[in-house]
């Protein structure tokens, strides 16, 4: 099965190896000045449209019968963000491996191991003198972002950034293509009458 | 940048911290002012769940326009569509 060669991946939500760890920090080191360029690509029209089309063909590959919930589109939708992203980033690479650990964590459960799963490893982020309350609000943070659970403050801070403008996109996208989809709607229900009609229906 | 007790400096948590305000719904209104760091992160908890609903909502709602119909079938309009966009 796929669960033995698959424990290698690069894990998500907390630094198991600590090859993974050096490298990521190292991303985040000099992240701060290269984050700003890649941030801004979420807003560009390129991204948007390149986005609404990876969209649209996910959505076809969804089963007919689980495209009747709306979870599966959500999730799909997650999943070509996640993408989009090019494994740049924490979030997208959790988002990514998410159905992955659900399924470890359902054989783990099933062989009754006493294996930690990366999720229940709480490794408290760098605490840096802040006041708890703070610290709680740090903490929901981390958990909104997808696999940041257990991140430093200055990393994840980089990732809600990026996240942020990832799911804004995500947003604009997903409306355009409803909004697409309903007036499609109206054109396909009157193609029986053709021609004059077509035009009517148009003119909102 | 003179204590490295991280590997980021106080300045750049604090200029992570702006920038993460200035993607905040309305940031224009409060630039001239100093708001908390903890204001911004409940801020930011509370945008990202709304947007996480957004995205939420907006799945039912493609979800019932392709129950209906197949998506193959307007395919080929619809990437046109989205092109031309």
């Amino acid at each position: 099965m796929m669960a033995s060669s698959s424990i290698s991946n690069p894990d998500t939500n907390s630094n198991s190896s600590p090859k993974m760890r050096k490298k990521i920090g190292h991303e985040s080191e000099t992240g701060i000045l290269t984050a700003d360029t890649e941030r801004s690509r979420w807003r560009t029209e390129a991204e948007a449209k390149n986005y609404s089309i990876k969209l649209v063909k996910a959505l076809r590959r969804i089963r007919r019968r689980d495209s009747s919930s709306s979870g599966s589109i959500h999730e799909s939708a997650d999943r070509v963000l996640a993408v989009s992203a090019k494994r740049r980033t924490r979030w997208s690479r959790a988002i990514l491996t998410k159905r992955l650990r659900v399924r470890l964590n359902q054989i783990n459960k099933k062989h009754k191991k006493a294996k930690v799963s990366s999720d229940n490893r709480l490794k408290k982020p760098v605490a840096k003198n802040k006041p708890p309350s703070l610290q709680r609000k740090v903490r929901s943070l981390g958990r909104l972002v997808p696999g940041c659970r257990s991140l430093s403050f200055p990393n994840l801070l980089e990732e809600t950034t990026d996240y942020i403008e990832a799911l804004k996109m995500q947003v604009q996208a997903m409306t355009l293509l409803t909004e697409l989809l309903a007036g499609y709607d109206t054109l396909a229900g009157s193609s029986d009458h053709l021609g004059s009609d077509v035009v009517t229906t148009t003119s909102n | 940048m003179s204590s490295r007790r991280s590997r980021f400096t106080e300045d750049e948590i604090n200029e992570l911290i702006l920038k993460l305000q200035v993607l905040l719904p309305d940031s224009s209104s409060r630039c001239k002012t100093r708001v908390s760091a903890s204001k911004i992160l409940k801020e930011t908890c509370n945008y990202i769940k709304k947007l996480q609903k957004d995205v939420d909502g907006l799945s039912e709602r493609l979800s019932e326009l392709l129950a209906s119909r197949d998506i193959s079938v307007v395919d080929a309009d619809l990437l046109a569509s989205l092109l031309r966009h």
